[in-house]
């Protein structure tokens, strides 16, 4: 019978650091591997767009350190997803020579190193585009077309398990992936221990988060699933935290549309029958899941590409009659904006903090607090622009001329005299899926030999 | 009459995606989580309206047993993360659901 025993210490490497004792404790639990995903989408656009990590690489390497010296020292495979935040091709390479830095850092005895790319040559999807499988949207977006693929600069495909599973078939001892599937990652290892389709994949989504399936809350603990025989179990690693039914479940829900299924390149993990068991005080076992293969392979994209750069000003208020009258105060500073600059070729925001800054449109208070901050957003095609359009955007609520104003020397505070270069804005332009004859077209895999 | 922020342990928010916001009321005790759908407090009706949103907004609408949770999921109007979005994770949208009144 199949078994398979797989560690995750941190739901997205390098984003905060993993916490050493519970991961101690799973690597003593004797796993088969050691796995987490370093990337994700809620980082916004520009990381992608710009190709940089918004995880500093102090965190990225502490956590590459202690997951390559466990592996190596108890000899299972190390795997690692979305390599850098975003896994793109530059983001694979730099976590490749960390492993390189660390391998002769610490001396260890020649390994295999497996990795693979992610990005999407433009043209490739452009060629989609205008076939009879077009590139097709996600969440309501309508197909991708022609002008949106122009103002893309980077894309990146979501992996399933195909590369995984090729390099694991190579006898890779650490693997470095560029955009996948969370939940590939770790299914890739049990498909290649001979788990059913249906146990891999639930492995992988219950363990992708590390210990957001365990309870109390605690982020960056290790987590332990396992398949032997019936079903997928999962335990806590920390000596304080327990998977329970409760948060098993609930984890199956956390950040997607539904709690039901679960879509990969190549299918759909479908989790309406699963049964939850409590099999000891930190375990929990599950059942009951099945895995729907998909008649077309179709491949996940993300795509991201610049509007402008970027200044943020900040401005605060605490007059009530000025915070009455914000509105007014704010389409004074626009005015100004487009007296200078027209009406298009530039994007001002306006997010009014004590207002409505956290939730805009969505927010149901309507009454202001005793006092606002205002912070602007130029956006332009040039930093001068884009400073200059920011600075009247901020200054100008200074200025604002509202009729019944007490005070008459100032309308704003400021906690600087200046606006701020920002990363320059980006926008989710693809989200959308291409299909392929080859899942592993996409995703070009390369072994190297490290310490040799 | 009780708030939902007595009776739930977890009210949150969070991406689903660059282009959804997801929400979920996870409850501990099943018979409080059976209590409130049955006084349809949630519905897609009641959330459009605390949010002031055209239903058609709500992606989704759950009530998920095994978990004794109320999800649902919402379009945002822009992707996550462009110039002008306050919140890039969608992680403080839940505010509004914590006083809901539910006759318990």
């Amino acid at each position: 019978m199949s078994s398979i025993k797989i560690i995750c210490p941190n739901g997205h490497l390098g984003f905060a650091p993993l916490k050493a004792e519970s991961f101690l404790l799973g690597v003593a639990a004797g796993p088969d591997f050691i796995a987490a995903d370093s990337g994700s989408d809620d980082i916004g656009p520009v990381p992608l767009g710009t190709d940089t990590s918004t995880s500093p690489e102090a965190w990225q390497r502490q956590d590459l350190e202690a997951m390559l010296l466990a592996s190596r020292r108890i000899n299972v495979p190390m795997i690692i997803g979305s390599a850098g935040d975003t896994g793109s091709n530059s983001r694979v390479d730099r976590y490749v020579e960390i492993i390189r830095e660390l391998a002769k850092k610490h001396r260890l005895s020649p390994f295999k190193l497996g990795y693979f790319y992610s990005e999407v040559d433009k043209e490739r999807v452009r060629r989609a585009i205008g076939s009879d499988e077009p590139v097709l949207g996600l969440d309501g977006r309508d197909a991708l077309t022609e002008s949106e693929l122009d103002a893309t600069d980077r894309i990146v495909a979501m992996a399933g398990v195909h590369p995984y599973l090729k390099l694991l078939e190579e006898g890779c001892d650490v693997i470095i992936g560029g955009r996948s599937s969370d939940c590939a990652i770790f299914a890739a290892a049990a498909l290649q221990r001979g788990t059913s389709e249906a146990d891999a994949y639930y492995l992988g989504k219950v363990l992708e988060c590390a210990s957001f399936c365990a309870e109390p809350y605690g982020a960056k603990e290790t987590v332990l699933g396992a398949v032997n025989g019936s079903g997928v179990t999962v335990t806590a690693m920390h000596p304080d935290q327990r998977c329970t039914i409760a948060s098993v479940a609930g984890h199956a829900m956390y950040e997607r549309s539904n709690p039901y299924d679960e879509f990969v390149a190549g299918g759909r993990l479908d989790m309406r029958e699963c049964h939850y068991e409590q099999i000891d005080p930190r375990t929990t076992r599950v059942t009951g899941q099945r895995f729907i293969p998909a008649e077309r392979v179709r491949v996940k994209l993300e795509g991201a590409g610049k509007v402008g750069e970027r200044y943020i000003g900040i401005a605060s208020v605490r007059d009530p009659y000025t915070i009455a009258n914000i509105n007014d105060v704010i389409a004074w500073a626009k005015a100004q904006v487009f007296e200078r600059f027209g009406q298009s070729g530039y994007e001002l925001h306006y997010n009014v903090f004590g207002k409505n800054g956290v939730m805009g449109d969505l927010e149901p208070v309507k009454s202001p607090a005793h006092e606002l901050c205002i912070v602007v957003q130029g956006v332009a095609p040039t930093a001068e622009m884009a400073e200059e359009v920011c600075m009247t955007g901020t200054r100008q609520l200074f200025y604002a001329r509202l009729p019944d104003v007490k005070g008459t020397a100032g309308g704003v505070a400021f906690v600087l005299d200046e606006v701020l270069k920002a990363s320059p804005a980006h926008r989710w332009t693809v989200n959308h899926t291409l299909a392929v004859d080859d899942p592993l077209e996409l995703f070009p895999t390369h072994t190297v030999t490290i310490g040799a | 009459m009780k708030k939902l922020s007595d009776l739930a342990k977890t009210i949150r928010s969070k991406n689903a995606g660059v282009d959804k916001i997801t929400f979920d009321i996870i409850f501990t005790d099943r018979s409080v989580y059976d209590k409130v759908r049955q006084c349809k407090v949630l519905t897609p009706a009641t959330v459009a309206k605390l949010y002031n949103i055209e239903e058609q907004r709500i992606a989704d609408f759950v009530e998920y047993d095994p978990a004794c949770a109320i999800k649902f999921t919402i379009y945002r109007v822009r992707p996550s993360g462009s110039a002008g979005d306050s919140d890039i994770f969608g992680a403080q949208q839940y505010a509004p659901l914590l006083d809901v009144a539910v006759d318990i």
